[in-house]
């Protein structure tokens, strides 16, 4: 392989279009004659649906189709199929879908909602996942019946969807080796991922029984997928076309609100139906990031060294499981995160509530668990009176030491320590921060790790077909979804690299289409350029062999003497005798016209290597394929009047192995630490104490503006070659948002001597942590 | 009601409905989708367009009070198939991800540079609080207003 590209900071192929505003997502698509749908939801978090009559809005001039349970009764999910696509006895959340009208206006659509007639009876609801666990309320009443893969650990009784175990070592036995035991408790609360793009899906089933779906989706395949088991179709008649995704984040795998727009279209043959989410809706309706309440539990000895960690994680996972059966699972396999501790017990538990539904988010857990692992390391520091930092590389889970589930760390795995010094570095940890002059105000840094492994099934594949053309330029049809995250640049580039020639001259096939592309299995889990890198080598070797073959019977050298570069393929023992790559492509013609070979299409396919699941009682085995460490450092400003916090600089180090792009990396970073930021001062979906939400538009959830940010943010790498990538790489876009708050927390702490536990950092939390340590 | 309205240089008359905002109209009646609708109630900035000289959210304004009115959208930037050197700022500094939020940035910075040939960072800021990204983190959105200016000043 070459090393022309990777490595590069090569233009952004999606450029062009994104500055122009001629990148076309659906909501930007029309067709003749198409329909708008909108959906009846929910007001309730928990109801019995006593009557539901649509016949009044059936009759309304301009309405083509009104769907509900009746027309339309199927569940879907990922894991767990749990998730009714419109609510059948009863509605578990505010904002679960009812009905469905299609129309010829939007407006038409609207006004036939209001002549739908509906009548609930409240049922009790519950909104703590720990007092759902006590099982007075049943979310699920069905949920032993439903279909679900069977790695998940379902307790009906008490609504949790999914109960993760890892026993390791001697718990009991750590705890009696142990100096100290330092116990903790940590919460954060349900986040949004807020997608500039809401979610949005065009449906349209042909007379000749095919369906189409335009959606803004992270994960084509899965959702051709989920929506044809769903509906029973067969896959070859089910067509998802995905163009750019405005922002996913996770909130835009697998299936989501397609299924509303499909029941429609199934109703309408011949028409194509338009449903593109209001901001209201997609915070409602959509998924959210679960909330957590975790509780620890350490045997430390008294140089430091952790012997023992017992940790209970209890997820909000709202009213449906959705991806978050493998987020509590994630979380359970990951904890303790990057420290190595030999006596381990961990309980994680997937809970219903009658929240919005929690699902994949960035970090898929992982900003759940090392919220509560990296507050905990604080808290065993100031308790031992040691170093944060000092405590951290003590523990580090380095090569030779095991993970959680029994996985042996190797050199090539990844340097926690090399990610933690250079964090510390560039935040200038141990210098002390320059006060200012108001004594009201007070700096302080903090610095935390952590680590992340792609959660997925073991058999997550990849493909990549790579089709040569007349003058030797190539498409690349690989399925994984540009959702800004530079995909289709870096890819092209590594291409360039494995089939010599100039990355001028490759195009990425756009947008996907489940009809034409090659299979992929989703764009989530941080492990694209590791899964299709590997998928891009192996095609890009049949591709190069193909040209070596046909060139290797005109030239009469073996294949193994021939070498492709840029526009040629040459003698390696004597380079002035080569054939143009344009005489070979289409395959080679004589000058007597006889031809022989023919088009050169690369084909290559990829699944993980020797994974295996997890021994359900221990938690032992090898479900991670590859692990990206990082750390990441904050310091801050607190206004001990206001109790505002204002971050005044952000460092992320991450072990990425090679970088491919060091400008679209770097952009992940910075971008990533902000949204990290977000959660830790002060998003979150609030509830009234019925259960009606009340953070639904940007003005009620903050997000991150400008004028947020702090001056200084610095991205920067450690290169440990990952030695099962062809390509030496390893996914780093979730890493970033991770330990951020814990970094923020560790800085305000440093500031002015109080612990957050709970996100977010408001204001009245630092004020009240202060007025606690004041009477203290 | 039928308005008319210069929409990057072309007169363009189009019936509107008196609830219709302005940008339902340039989306859904004229296919000017280079504005987005992000939150429909002027809270992200995705459906930034300069409206007689000033930037607004064109989803607050109703489409009737658009009569007779001035209107550049990001569509309108690029000349003879030539980016405008925002743009090309913005290319180059990756001040991009998903480019969902970016015609509104990109019109949001037109406003201020034409306001203002040296923002200040405080400048900057404050021109482009009322744009969300949720992808980029800002830094280098700032950079390419900043290498933005310094290519309109050398221009000029």
């Amino acid at each position: 392989m070459r090393n022309k590209y990777v490595g590069k900071s090569y233009p952004r192929v999606d450029a062009y279009e994104k500055v122009t505003g001629t990148a076309t997502y659906v909501t930007d698509m029309f067709f003749p004659g198409m329909l708008y749908a909108a959906v009846l939801r929910s007001p309730y978090p928990h109801a019995k649906i006593k009557k539901l009559d649509v016949s009044k809005a059936r009759e309304l001039e301009g309405v083509r189709a009104v769907v509900t349970a009746e027309d339309s009764p199927y569940r879907q999910g990922i894991y767990l199929v749990d998730r009714p696509i419109f609510a059948t006895d009863r509605v578990r959340y505010v904002g679960e879908p009812v009905a469905a009208v299609a129309a010829d206006s939007w407006e038409i659509a609207q006004k036939a909602l209001e002549l739908i007639e509906v009548e609930y009876e409240p049922l009790p609801a519950v909104f703590d996942p720990r007092e759902a666990m006590k099982g007075e309320v049943l979310i699920h009443p069905d949920l032993a019946n439903y279909e679900r893969m069977p790695i998940y650990n379902i307790e009906p009784e008490k609504n949790v969807f999914h109960h993760h175990k890892t026993r390791k070592g001697d718990i009991e036995k750590g705890f009696e080796e142990a100096d100290y035991i330092i116990e903790g408790e940590y919460y954060l609360p349900q986040i949004y991922h807020a997608p500039l793009e809401p979610h949005g899906a065009i449906a349209y089933y042909g007379f000749d029984g095919n369906l189409t779906v335009w959606s803004s989706a992270q994960s084509p395949f899965t959702l051709r997928n989920l929506i044809a088991h769903a509906f029973k179709i067969p896959r070859h008649k089910v067509r998802v076309i995905a163009p750019y995704v405005g922002g996913g984040f996770g909130g835009k795998a697998g299936i989501n609100m397609e299924g509303i727009v499909v029941a429609l279209a199934l109703k309408v043959p011949g028409k194509h139906i338009k449903l593109i989410y209001t901001r209201e809706e997609d915070i409602m309706a959509t998924v959210v990031r679960q909330g957590m309440y975790a509780k620890v539990k350490a045997g430390v000895k008294k140089d430091g060294t952790i012997v023992a960690w017992q940790e209970e994680m209890i997820f909000d996972g709202g009213a449906y499981a959705e991806y978050g059966t493998n987020v509590v699972r994630a979380a359970g396999y990951t904890t303790p995160g990057p420290y190595y501790v030999p006596n381990l017990k961990v309980d994680s538990y997937g809970v219903y509530t009658n929240h919005f539904v929690g699902g994949a988010f960035r970090g898929f857990g992982h900003g759940e668990l090392h919220w509560a692992v990296e507050r905990h390391m604080d808290k065993i520091a100031q308790e031992l009176g040691m170093d944060p930092l000092e405590l951290r590389m003590k523990n580090l889970l380095k090569p030779g030491l095991t993970n959680a589930m029994g996985q042996k760390i190797h050199e090539h795995t990844g340097d926690v320590e090399a990610c933690l010094k250079k964090a510390a570095e560039l935040i200038e940890y141990g210098k002390k921060p320059e006060q200012p002059k108001d004594p009201k105000k007070r700096r302080g840094k903090g610095i935390a790790a952590l680590v992340k492994a792609p959660a997925m099934p073991t058999n997550a594949a990849s493909s990549v077909v790579i089709k040569f053309h007349e003058d030797a330029t190539v498409t690349l049809q690989v399925s994984i979804q540009e959702i800004g995250q530079g995909f289709n640049t870096a890819i092209t580039q590594m291409a360039a690299d494995a089939l010599h020639i100039p990355a001028e001259k490759i195009k990425v096939v756009f947008p996907i289409d489940t009809d034409a592309n090659p299979y992929e299995w989703q764009t989530v889990a941080s492990r694209a350029l590791w899964t299709v890198g590997n998928a891009l080598y192996r095609a890009a070797e049949d591709a190069l062999n193909q040209i070596k073959n046909i060139a290797s019977q005109v030239l009469g050298v073996a294949p193994y003497n021939l070498e492709v570069e840029d526009d040629r393929v040459y003698i390696k023992y004597d380079p002035e005798t080569y054939i143009p790559l344009t005489d070979i492509v289409m395959g080679y013609t004589y000058p007597d016209g006889h031809a022989i070979g023919g088009p050169v299409i690369g084909r290559g396919s990829f699944v993980p290597e020797r994974l295996t699941n997890l021994d359900p009682e221990t938690g032992q085995g090898n479900v991670a394929a590859e692990w990206t460490f990082g750390a990441e450092a904050a310091e801050v400003e607190v206004d001990m009047e206001t109790g505002e916090v204002k971050v005044l600089k952000l460092v992320g180090v991450f072990d990425a192995g090679r970088v491919v792009n060091p400008m679209v990396a770097t952009g992940q970073i910075i971008g990533g630490m902000v949204q990290g930021m977000g959660p830790a001062l002060f998003e979150q979906i609030k509830y009234d104490e019925k259960g009606n939400p009340i953070t639904i538009s940007f003005t009620d959830y903050k997000l991150p503006t400008i004028a947020d940010i702090p001056e200084e943010m610095i991205a920067d790498f450690v290169e440990t070659y990952e030695a099962t990538s062809a390509f030496g790489v390893r996914g780093i876009a979730e890493h970033p948002m991770i330990s951020v708050p814990p970094a923020i927390a560790a800085a305000i702490y440093d500031a002015i001597g109080v612990n957050l536990n709970e996100m977010p950092f408001t204001p009245e939390k630092i004020l009240r942590a202060l007025k606690e340590k004041e009477n203290k | 009601m039928m308005i008319k309205m210069t929409i990057n240089g072309d007169v363009v008359e189009v019936d509107v409905k008196p609830n219709e905002t302005l940008l339902d109209v340039l989306r859904n009646k004229l296919y000017i989708t280079g504005p987005k609708e992000g939150c429909g109630n002027g809270e992200c900035g995705a459906c930034t367009v300069i409206y007689n000289g000033k930037p607004i959210n064109s989803c607050l304004v109703l489409a009737p009070e658009a009569d007779g009115a001035e209107i550049l959208t990001v569509e309108g930037l690029t000349k003879n198939g030539k980016l405008h050197p925002i743009q090309e700022a913005f290319i180059e500094e990756n001040a991009f991800q998903c480019g969902f939020c970016t015609p509104g940035f990109i019109m949001s910075t037109k406003a201020l540079l034409d306001r203002k040939k040296n923002p200040t960072r405080e400048d900057i800021v404050e021109a482009l609080a009322g744009n969300l990204c949720r992808c980029t983190g800002y830094q280098t959105i700032i950079r390419a207003v900043e290498k933005a200016a310094e290519k309109l000043g050398v221009k000029e």
